[in-house]
Formats: C-alpha cells, sequence, structure tokens
C-alpha cells in the first residue's frame, strides 16, 4: 500500500531536487512518518544519492523516520511558555502518560514532542494534540486531559 | 465596510480558535439566519484582533463593543443583543484590571486606544478568505498604481524614501535592498517573502498572514515589479496550518481577478506566487539557509557576500523581506512616502509589530510608532506586571536578543538604540519578566535553544553554543565554579566574532545582556548557591 501511495504522490512531480522537501513533506502527511523505502525511492525519483535524502530528512525537525503515535503531543518550549512554567506542564505529561520527550508509545496511541514555538504566546503556556491548541495550561488541566487516555482523539480537551 | 445595519467581527486568529471561536462563529451564523434577520446583521470571520489573552474575541461594529471570552453559552444572548431594541451583553466586556470596571468598547480599552495600527489597520476588520473585503479597503489598488503610473525606479525611489527598514530584525534599508537587486544583473530573479517566523516568543507575521493575507501578496506583487522578477515565494512555517491555508486561498483569489499570473491588470507585467512551507529549522530564518532549503538542501547558511541581492535562489539575483515589510508596501505606495516617515525616528521610520507576552497584564498583539518607550508599551498598553509583582526584565529579539533591565525602561524601542544595550529589535518577540524569572535560566534557556538549532558546520557556533549551555546549565544546577563568569564572557566573544551566520554571532546575546545588568544573579548562584527568584532547583551542597 505504501509503494502505491508513494506512487500517487510522485506522479505530481517533476523530479526536481527543489521538489524534495515539498516529496517529504507530502509523504509524511500521508503515511505519518519517512519509511526507508520511501525515501530510497525518492532518491531514485529526483536522482540524488541516497545520502543526500537522508542527510535532509535527518536536519529538519518536521521529519520522522519513526512510525508516530495516533495523538501527537506537542509541548511549546517557546519563550513565554518556559517562564509561564512549560517545564513543569512537560513533565507532568511525562508522568501521565509515561512517556519521555520525543517517545511514542508501544500501542502507537502517543507521540510525545516538544514543539520551538506555536505561536499562541498570548495564551502560554500551551500545548497541542494532533491539530488542537490548548492554551493557559496548568499541570492539573495538562493531567486532566491525558487521564482519559482511552477516550478518541476528539474528548481530548 | 459593509451596507449592513450591524456587523459582528469574530477572531478566527489561530490564539482565539484554540479556545473554540469556530465553533462559536458557527452558531452565530446559524441563530442569526434563524433570526431572518440576516440582511441587516452581517456575521464576519475576521483573523487576529490582537487581544489574544481575552479570546475568542467578538466585536460590534459600528459601535466598537468589545466581547471578551466568548464561549457557546454566549451566543443567543449576544445575538438577542443585536436585534433593535437589545441590551448588550455586558458581562462580557473587558475589565479594567486596575479597578474591575468594565469597559464596553474597544476604543477606550487601553491595550488599544495607545496602539498605531497601520499593518495591522485591517487584521480583524476583514474576513481574511474573501478578497472583496480586501478590495473594499483599498486593496489593490496600490498595484495599480504602480503598473499603470509608475516606473520600477520612481517605486524602488518611493521606498527608499520612506525610510522603510526591513522588519525581519537586521532593520537594512529596504530601498537600498530593492535598488541592489533591480541593478544586479541577470534576466531571471526572485522575490522570497521570509515568513519562517521561528522565535520562540513571537507570532505577529503569523497573524499578519492569517489577517490580511492580501497585504503581503500585494506587497509583493510590487516587488516583483521593482526588481524585474516573474516569480515570487512564500516560505512560511509548516507549524503555522491556518497561515498556509489562507495564503493558499489568498493567492487563487488573486489569480481569479487579474493581480497575479499573465500580463497583471492589462499591463505586460507576468508574476506568481508559490507558497513553500519550512520545515522545522530555525537557522532557515537566515536568508541564505532559507535558499538553501528551497533547493533541496540541508538548511545551511553559507558566506555573504555575495549577498541573495546578486546571487539568491538557483544563482540567480533574489530578493528576500519579511512578511511586514510587505505588507507596509501598499501602504507606502497609496499613503506616499512622507505619510509613512511621519511616524518613527530619525533613522528608523513607521511602525513596529510586536507580540507582547510572559508577566504582563495584557498579553496580545499590538503595533507601535518605532520609537515608543519600552515602559509606554509595557505599563500603558501591556497593563504593566500582573499580580502585584515587580518588574525585572524584558527580552526582545529571541535568541537573537538581549534582556533589559528596568533602568532601561524608558529608553526609545528603535533599532540603533537596541542594539546599543546589546539586544536587538529582532522580527518582533518582546517577553515580560518578572521577580519570579530567574535570568541565569533564561540565558541557559536561550542557549539551549540555540545549540539545539545551530546547523553545526561552522565550529564556534556548533562546539560555542553547546559549552555556554553546558556552564549555564551547571550554574542553575549549583555547580557553578567562581572563574565561570570569566569563562562564559570569553566564549561569548569568540562565538560572536568567529561564527559564519547570525544565528551564532547573536547567540551569545541573551548571556551577554544577563551579565551585564544581571550580574548579581550569576554570582548569587555560583558564590551562595541560591538562585533569587526561586526557580533552579539548586541542590544541598555538603559545606
Amino acid at each position: 500500500m505504501e509503494e502505491r501511495i508513494l506512487r500517487d504522490i510522485l506522479v505530481h512531480y517533476r523530479g526536481n531536487r527543489g521538489e524534495l522537501v515539498p516529496i517529504l513533506q507530502e509523504v509524511q502527511d500521508s503515511l505519518g512518518y519517512l519509511p526507508e523505502k520511501a525515501m530510497l525511492d525518492i532518491a531514485r525519483f529526483i536522482g540524488v544519492p541516497e545520502s543526500h535524502v537522508f542527510a535532509v530528512a535527518s536536519f529538519y525537525e518536521q521529519f520522522r523516520l519513526l512510525p508516530l503515535g495516533r495523538r501527537r503531543v506537542a509541548v511549546c518550549r517557546g519563550t513565554a511558555c518556559h517562564i509561564r512554567g512549560a517545564p513543569r506542564i512537560l513533565n507532568t505529561i511525562e508522568k501521565t502518560i509515561r512517556l519521555k520527550e520525543g517517545e511514542t508509545s508501544d500501542d502507537l496511541e502517543y507521540t510525545l514532542e516538544t514543539v520551538a514555538c506555536i505561536g499562541c504566546c498570548a495564551l502560554a503556556p500551551c500545548i497541542r494534540v494532533n491539530m488542537d491548541v490548548h492554551g493557559e495550561m496548568t499541570a492539573e488541566k495538562a493531567e486532566e486531559i491525558f487521564l482519559h487516555r482511552d477516550e478518541g482523539v476528539q474528548d481530548v480537551g | 465596510m459593509s451596507d449592513k445595519r450591524c456587523t459582528l467581527l469574530v477572531c478566527q486568529g489561530t490564539g482565539c480558535i484554540s479556545g473554540g471561536a469556530e465553533q462559536v462563529y458557527s452558531q452565530l451564523k446559524n441563530e442569526i439566519e434563524k433570526l431572518g434577520s440576516d440582511d441587516d446583521i452581517d456575521v464576519k470571520r475576521t483573523g487576529c484582533h490582537g487581544f489574544c489573552q481575552q479570546g475568542p474575541l467578538a466585536v460590534v461594529e459600528p459601535d466598537g463593543i468589545f466581547y471578551t471570552k466568548v464561549k457557546m453559552d454566549n451566543v443567543v444572548e449576544i445575538v438577542q443583543s443585536l436585534i433593535p431594541g437589545g441590551k448588550v451583553v455586558d458581562h462580557l466586556f473587558y475589565k479594567d484590571p486596575a479597578n474591575g470596571k468594565p469597559i464596553p468598547t474597544y476604543r477606550n480599552i487601553p491595550f488599544y486606544s495607545k496602539q498605531e495600527r497601520t499593518i495591522l489597520r485591517n487584521c480583524g476588520r476583514i474576513d481574511p478568505e474573501d478578497i472583496h473585503d480586501y478590495l473594499s479597503t483599498g486593496g489593490y489598488q496600490a498595484l495599480q498604481k504602480t503598473l499603470l503610473e509608475m516606473t520600477s525606479e520612481q517605486l524602488i525611489a518611493e521606498v527608499e524614501l520612506s525610510g522603510l527598514r526591513g522588519l525581519g530584525g537586521a532593520g537594512f534599508p529596504t530601498g537600498l535592498k530593492w535598488g541592489a537587486c533591480r541593478r544586479a544583473l541577470g534576466e531571471e530573479k526572485y522575490v522570497i517573502c521570509n515568513a519562517d517566523e521561528g522565535d520562540p516568543g513571537a507570532f505577529q507575521d503569523r497573524s499578519v498572514m492569517e489577517g490580511n493575507p492580501h497585504s503581503v501578496i500585494e506587497g509583493m506583487i510590487c516587488a516583483g515589479y521593482a526588481i524585474g522578477a516573474k516569480k515570487g515565494f512564500i516560505y512560511v512555517r509548516a507549524e503555522y496550518p491556518l497561515a498556509v491555508k489562507r495564503l493558499k486561498i489568498a493567492i487563487e483569489q488573486a489569480k481569479k481577478n487579474g493581480f497575479l499570473g499573465r500580463g497583471i491588470l492589462d499591463s505586460e507585467f507576468d508574476f506568481e506566487i508559490e507558497i513553500f512551507q519550512g520545515a522545522g529549522a530555525f537557522v532557515c530564518g537566515e536568508e541564505t539557509a532559507l535558499i538553501a532549503s528551497i533547493e533541496g538542501w540541508r538548511g545551511m547558511p553559507r558566506m555573504k557576500p555575495p549577498f541573495p541581492a546578486r546571487s539568491g535562489l538557483w544563482g540567480k539575483p533574489t530578493l528576500i523581506n519579511n512578511v511586514k515589510t510587505y505588507a507596509n508596501i501598499p501602504l507606502i505606495i497609496g499613503n506616499g512616502a512622507e505619510w509613512f516617515a511621519r511616524r518613527g525616528t530619525e533613522k528608523s521610520k513607521g511602525t513596529a509589530v510586536f507580540s507582547l507576552t510572559g508577566k504582563v497584564a495584557n498579553c496580545g498583539l499590538i503595533e507601535v510608532p518605532i520609537g515608543i518607550t519600552l515602559r509606554k508599551i509595557i505599563y500603558d498598553i501591556g497593563g504593566g506586571i500582573p499580580g502585584g509583582k515587580a518588574f525585572k526584565a524584558v527580552q526582545t529579539g529571541g535568541p537573537s536578543g538581549g534582556c533589559l533591565p528596568e533602568s532601561l525602561l524608558d529608553m526609545p524601542v528603535d533599532f540603533d538604540s537596541l542594539a546599543l544595550a546589546g539586544s536587538i529589535m529582532g522580527s518582533g518577540g518582546m517577553v515580560v519578566m518578572d521577580e519570579e524569572t530567574c535570568m541565569v535560566d533564561v540565558a541557559r534557556y536561550f542557549l539551549d535553544f540555540t545549540q539545539r538549532e545551530s546547523c553545526g558546520q561552522c565550529i564556534p557556533c556548533r562546539l560555542g553554543t553547546k559549552q555556554m549551555f553546558q556552564i549555564l546549565d551547571d550554574i542553575t544546577r549549583g555547580n557553578g565554579r567562581p572563574d565561570d563568569i570569566d569563562l562564559l564572557q570569553k566564549l561569548s566573544e569568540a562565538v560572536k566574532f568567529g561564527s559564519l551566520c547570525g544565528l551564532g554571532k547573536t547567540a551569545p546575546n541573551p548571556v551577554l545582556t544577563t551579565l551585564r545588568y544581571f550580574r548579581d544573579e550569576y554570582e548569587a548562584h555560583i558564590h551562595e548557591k541560591r538562585c533569587p527568584a526561586g526557580v533552579c532547583s539548586i541542590k544541598e551542597t555538603v559545606q
């Protein structure tokens, strides 16, 4: 299936080097991460060494080389969030979902990461769960959100 | 703006959406349709109103009634209030933090009344997803004037005369940059909008793109005409999905209306714009790294010169400006350079947009004339420090900037004054810190950021920032040594002097300014094993 998805994506590109980042983004959007096989195929499609694709994929924060959890939890570590207690929020979430920053749970339910800045600084500290931003977090609120970890994503917050 | 009896402007910025503004907006629309009075009440989705902390926000025009923290439960009462004879919903008014008195209209709220909004003039006023709204406020008239009445030389002269300086942080005179790019040899040229707003603690570029995307696009088209480019790129962070969406819609609408594409407005000028999503590397805010990234490389900066104006994207002359710089262009062309130059100081003209955040009562997006004092921003607009706490510092310019103490609060905010004080204007982050913020921890925080974000190609930055972080980390854990301050000072100088690009050259600023203005806090950590702000957990050491 992965191969078909990849083929369907590549049809829309010409194979220029300048398309590498957009291709990687689209592939990751569809597959959730960048499987090794996909990167090899992309290298062949663009006509660059495989190492070049890996170099680019590993350089940028956005790209994941391992599968991600269904709920991607991103704790903002922006300046406003930091001075308003982001480290404590991260700590609480780490304890509640029993993952460290950068880890994905074995059941692929959660991925916990930190991001440089979500851009919701006026509502600091904030976190993002998939596409939803939750502002003015407290350790208590964070705990409450993640205690219901068996309910669907839409129930979060 | 609207021929309806009243208009309800519902903020749909990222901040308000996180508070449920999308549902509130559609419910308001439904309820008003149900009333059957949708012909004299207009409900409009808008971009950021700026006062994100009070969101979700809704404004009723023409009276300017300002509703804060609007929830689904409030929808019915707001709609009732709009019926002739209806009563305003006074419990949703903003309350003056000083005396708890409700203030019904935004014009009377100091957070708004003390600002001067020009770049943001239409953010929160127009529907960013509808080009007609932009057109009704005079949008694309500057482009018309440019294409029909001005030569590219005249346009550049006008921008130069305005005194506009690049609002990405460095403050390079925009007209000079345009002129250099115009003169650069080459058939093919490019225009790039740097929207890789990577400074943690800043969201002003995001708000402009989300709230008034056409102003950026119009500015870019004019820039293309000025330098002789046919193609533009907006390099926007993938972390800003709403900005990407609104820019895409705006580009499509501009194409349909003949402002983008071939033979724009029946002239001979062709121009198109493509969006490139940045994949999350702070260093890509540096222009040569940004270019490398579009070309499909790792985003690593290169030596300058040659500057991108001569050799940029694909080796062609390339003009790179920040989002707000482009957003200023239609204003300058429309109102004239002299109008623009009336605001600001002698050497820094116009206004600046800041994301005012941290330990300040009113957080949000603000626009002020350049040259205003820090005190006015923090106390008059920001409402001072909440909870009766004492002010300690204000940080400008993100990881490239510095922390300024109380003694500098009356300093004017402009490119040159901030640089003299050891900070930078930056792209617009402004984070206020109070007595409960530890300045050593703040320095450690920023160095942690830069050492993660260093691209790693030059040694002073790659190793220097790491060493500085380690020393700061030791100090905050109570393991500081007496000569650490000296060592930090020396390392700072070396990293500043020896680094290849702006990231490394400015990375020591948070350390240097905290050493300069808050040395006592370093000394307390090192000599007394004590964190005066009570932030760092210093373990008791055996004496």
